[in-house]
């Protein structure tokens, strides 16, 4: 299945190569048109002969991972993170090191050897580095080096209720679902795009979004759901199981009222579940597509996850389902001429 | 060697974000006999083209001419001066500065410190804030109000000193080493027979938010843009991985904000050409006009190129010449290696 | 003056959502345009042509104010929300609140062990709904509500609510409705979502490509009771920025703005915020720049209820304004 092996791939911020032959791999024959900008952005269009306004889909290949910063003489690496990552869940994980996949441990003081007051705080990063096994400078020299990436040791895995698990569901799940609408036939002009850099301050959407200069956005994601315990009913932004979620503000973005109501109307027509993002914490791509140029009318569908920007989160298929079929009815069905054109 | 006189003058002018015009006819002076022209954008960027071969590429060189400063907040009923900061002033290093203030003529003045004699134990422990601090001219607020406003630029004093080893400190050191290395490279450059079409960029309000950065590139629209500013060089105190050494070479900077190819294209110059100098892996892609020039329009390919330099932004900045030389000889190497088939592959992925 | 300032200010706006108040601007500057629009993000731009010089002017002052987002509705009818805008926490509760369509609530707040641990998700609004079905006939999840609206003219001194800025979109107003020719392009920019991060001057000032620009917005004062030590001061006159952490306005029209105010006599300050932003901060970064700068009304309580400005300020500002966009050395800049 394409989300899973999206989901094992390696693409910290900048480092999206992995990610972007697969996509590239699997969409080459449906679309029109494919190609690369100089950010790194994949670009894909389909019916660009045709009339109405000109849409641009879009999902960023991007993940949240580490850098590695310096190697140590005893041969352990020094790292910083590269995106927005709780420094708390760093310690005891396995991470998967450069493009060749060296694999290193976060590892900690055992318990044993720690004062009572220290286990009490949540461990700097300073004090965390990745180990790989080597045990010198030119050892680790072999394999890795600094300026390499890592990303979190994570198999995707099905559960039996529906639910999967896995890393980068933010925003593999997005490259998914685009992958999919590219395969159907779209009734106006429509670019697939798969952004850079998105992790590290939205670096790479609005140079595509101005290149192509479309009518309407709507940006595909994998947003937080926090239907957990401890956690308040008012306080839970999406839930898992409730359906796509639609974004009426987030930090970045107030969205598009006419197409967040196109959203709605298809959701409704097509009898497909939906709710509406209750946080207005986080930004993504659209936050910079919709004031490009004179501006773009922009809208967010995003699918809940538990657990998002660390090594393992959850999602339900029925929602990514659910998302992927109102994606594809928006683009053959609803958005026409006459439809918030230029 | 490099033109310490040139870095001297530069670095003694007051040029705060939002206020660089002294800088520009000393830029003028230097990088007119090396170019085709020069001009001053509309948010006072000093732009400086040098054409090369027909229909070749375009370069955008960019260093920034702006310090950081204060200006006045308020004149208080004693006539001393309230202060608020222009770009990232630590208020620790301000007790006992010199400071210029530029108000209907410059007016010398000095920020106060509180003797310790008058301290108690307790305050002896705070650091400054800049609200507790003020300018002290010596005048009354009769006197001082008829020469200064609220809102004039207060500048640091600071004159550029020659030390040991080829080590030069003083104040602005960030980013006017940056533009001394610019122009050498322009000079390396007069030897080269280029295609590129190069854009010497000296921007303003970089230390505000990139600002002259962002427009500039909008503006020339280059197809590569590389940004030449300060990195923190090792001292007591911080981690090897925070830091790079202040002896080892120029700096090629690695990141998000620096383009695969071009990073490459710089490191196998440096090697090819035994030019000593040190990477520098760097998680976040801000903090320079790389940042800023990289999301204009469409996108352009960047490179940071980094001098280090200790004490950041204090007025004992201080570096090694040596490494703005070898930064020099790079960057114009790379200029010149710069073709239409190697910009064409920078879309490439 | 003080009636269109008035009308302004009673009009619902929250970012996002300002159709209410960008009517009655239209209603004010119907007769008094060349033409008049609405772009792509919804900004009301009014256009006066000039006459000889080509040089294009852009004003701004946003019509945008903050406000309260339901994110969802309790059971027991009580309604949860989210700032949009910089909210302050502590000026919520117990503070009244209007919707759109008039529905007004109360804020209140649980129970808490110390002040220092209040937080908007310890906080709810209450409009008299008995549960979850009484108050979805009222109102709905995405709904914004604003500060109920109130207007004081307390012997030439305004309070009111969101002075910040429609005291600008005033100024501008009257500017508008009493300048009789420019020899420059005038483009008048009612902007939206200011207050969630300059977005609508962005755009706009993307499209209208000026040449100058100049927003129009509030200032924070120093002379309260053990406020900040700052120099703006109510009733002295219009404040020219100089600063703030948005922009540092372009020195040449800086001196110009106090040239023109010197000159004819008008009552005029210099401003340095050390916090916030305006519209020039967007305007500034456009395209390949735009020399920039602000005019500030001086303004006490911004982002509460009831803010003050001192009439006098306000109409020192059109004064200024109007020479400024009239004036031949603009060209200059």
């Amino acid at each position: 299945m394409l989300l899973k092996k999206l989901s094992e791939a390696s693409g910290v911020a900048s480092r999206e190569n992995e990610v972007r032959e697969i996509i590239r791999d699997d969409i080459s024959d449906h679309v029109e048109d494919i190609y690369t900008d100089v950010m790194g952005n994949l670009i894909a269009c389909r019916s660009t002969e045709k009339s109405g306004p000109v849409t641009m889909l879009t999902a960023h290949m991007d993940e949240v991972g580490l850098m590695i910063t310096n190697i140590r003489k005893d041969g352990l690496l020094d790292f910083m993170k590269v995106g927005g990552i709780d420094k708390r869940i760093l310690v005891s994980k396995v991470v998967n090191v450069g493009s060749d996949g060296i694999k290193g441990v976060i590892g900690s003081k055992a318990i044993h050897l720690q004062k009572k007051s220290e286990r009490k705080k949540p461990i700097d990063i300073d004090n965390l580095y990745i180990d790989i096994g080597a045990t010198s400078r030119s050892e680790a020299k072999k394999v890795v080096n600094a300026g390499d990436t890592a990303v979190f040791e994570s198999g995707f895995e099905k559960l039996d209720n529906d639910m999967v698990l896995g890393k980068a569901f933010d925003d593999r799940t997005g490259c998914a679902l685009l992958t999919e609408a590219a395969k159907i036939e779209p009734r106006v002009p429509t670019y697939y795009v798969f952004t850079v850099q998105e992790e590290v301050g939205l670096r790479g959407a609005r140079q595509a979004a101005y290149s192509i200069d479309p009518d309407i956005s709507i940006v595909v994601e994998g947003t937080t759901a926090a239907d957990v315990p401890d956690n308040e009913e008012h306080r839970y932004s999406t839930s898992v199981g409730e359906g796509p979620a639609l974004t009426i503000r987030d930090r970045s973005l107030i969205s598009s009222r006419p197409l967040l109501q196109l959203l709605i109307e298809t959701a409704e027509r097509g009898n497909i579940p939906y709710q509406f993002r209750r946080t207005t914490a986080g930004g993504n791509d659209a936050g910079v597509i919709h004031l490009t140029r004179e501006g773009i009318p922009s809208a967010v569908i995003s699918v809940p996850c538990r657990y998002i920007h660390s090594p393992v989160a959850m999602m339900d298929l029925n929602d990514y389902n659910s998302s992927a079929d109102l994606l594809k009815k928006f683009i053959s069905e609803t958005i026409e001429e006459g439809k918030l054109n230029k | 060697m490099v033109n310490v006189d040139l870095l001297k003058e530069m670095c003694e002018l007051p040029a705060v974000s939002g206020y660089e015009k002294e800088m520009q006819d000393i830029l003028k002076d230097h990088f007119q006999p090396l170019t085709d022209d020069c001009r001053r954008d509309e948010l006072g960027n000093f732009i400086a083209r040098k054409k090369g071969k027909e229909g070749g590429v375009s370069i955008m060189i960019a260093a920034h001419m702006d310090e950081i400063g204060l200006m006045v907040k308020k004149i208080d009923d004693d006539g001393f001066l309230r202060i608020s900061a222009v770009g990232g002033i630590d208020p620790r290093t301000l007790p006992g500065q010199r400071v210029c203030v530029h108000g209907r003529d410059k007016l010398k003045g000095v920020i106060g410190a509180m003797p310790p004699h008058l301290l108690d134990k307790k305050s002896r422990n705070k650091a400054h804030r800049l609200k507790d601090l003020y300018v002290d001219t010596g005048y009354d607020r009769d006197e001082i109000e008829k020469m200064v406003s609220v809102g004039d630029i207060i500048s640091i004093r600071r004159d550029l000193q020659e030390l040991e080893n080829e080590y030069v400190t003083g104040k602005a050191l960030d980013d006017r080493a940056g533009v001394l290395l610019m122009y050498e490279c322009a000079k390396e450059l007069a030897d080269y027979n280029h295609e590129a079409k190069v854009f010497f960029v000296a921007t303003s309000q970089e230390e505000v938010g990139v600002k002259g950065g962002i427009t500039s590139a909008y503006n020339l629209d280059p197809q590569i843009g590389i940004a030449i500013d300060v990195t923190h060089g090792m001292m007591p105190g911080v981690d090897k991985n925070k830091a790079v050494e202040m002896e080892k070479g120029p700096v090629i900077s690695f990141g998000p904000h620096v383009h695969p190819d071009l990073f490459e294209l710089m490191k196998k110059t440096a090697d090819d050409r035994s030019i000593p100098h040190q990477i520098q892996p760097t998680p976040s892609p801000y903090g320079t006009d790389a940042a800023g020039i990289q999301v204009a329009r469409s996108g352009v390919a960047t490179a940071l190129l980094s001098i280090p330099q200790r004490y950041m932004h204090t007025s004992v900045e201080m570096l090694s010449l040596n490494n703005i030389k070898e930064g020099a000889i790079l960057l114009a190497s790379v200029i010149n290696k710069a073709d239409d088939g190697f910009v064409e592959g920078l879309t490439c992925f | 003056m003080i009636e269109m300032l008035e009308k302004l200010t009673g009009g619902f706006g929250p970012a996002g959502e300002e159709s209410i108040v960008k009517e009655i601007v239209k209603s004010e500057l119907e007769e008094h345009s060349d033409e008049m629009w609405e772009d792509k993000l919804g900004n009301l731009v009014i256009q006066r042509k000039g006459g000889d010089s080509e040089l294009k002017i852009m004003l701004a002052a946003h019509i945008d104010e903050i406000g309260l987002m339901i994110t969802h509705i309790e059971e027991e009818g009580f309604l949860r929300f989210t700032p949009v805008g910089g909210v302050k926490k502590k000026n919520v509760p117990h503070k009244s609140f209007v919707f759109s369509d008039g529905i007004k609530g109360t804020v209140g707040v649980e129970d808490l062990d110390n002040d220092d641990k209040l937080k908007f998700e310890k906080m709810y609004m209450d409009i008299g709904a008995e549960d979850k079905e009484e108050a979805e006939k009222l109102v709905s999840v995405g709904d914004t509500a604003v500060y109920a609206r109130n207007f004081v003219n307390a012997g030439g001194r305004i309070i009111a609510n969101s002075l910040d800025d429609r005291a600008g979109c005033a100024a501008l107003v009257k500017l508008m409705q009493g300048l009789k020719e420019s020899p420059h392009d005038l483009y008048c920019v009612f902007t939206v979502q200011e207050e969630v991060g300059c977005r609508g001057a962005k755009t706009a000032a993307y499209d209208i490509n000026p040449d100058i620009a100049l927003a129009v917005d509030v200032t924070a004062t120093g002379d309260t009771p053990e406020s900040r030590p700052r120099e703006m001061t109510l009733g002295e006159g219009a404040a020219i920025k100089v600063m703030d952490r948005g922009s540092i306005s372009h020195p040449q029209i800086k001196n110009l703005l106090e040239k023109l105010a010197k000159d004819a006599g008008i009552e005029y300050q210099f401003e340095v915020l050390e916090f916030g932003a305006t519209d020039a901060h967007s305007m500034q970064l456009t395209r390949g720049g735009v020399p920039s700068g602000t005019l500030s009304i001086p303004c006490r309580y911004i982002h509460t209820p009831h803010e003050m400005i001192d009439g006098n300020d306000l109409t020192s500002t059109v004064e200024l304004l109007e020479e400024f966009v009239s004036c031949e050395e603009i060209s200059e800049i």
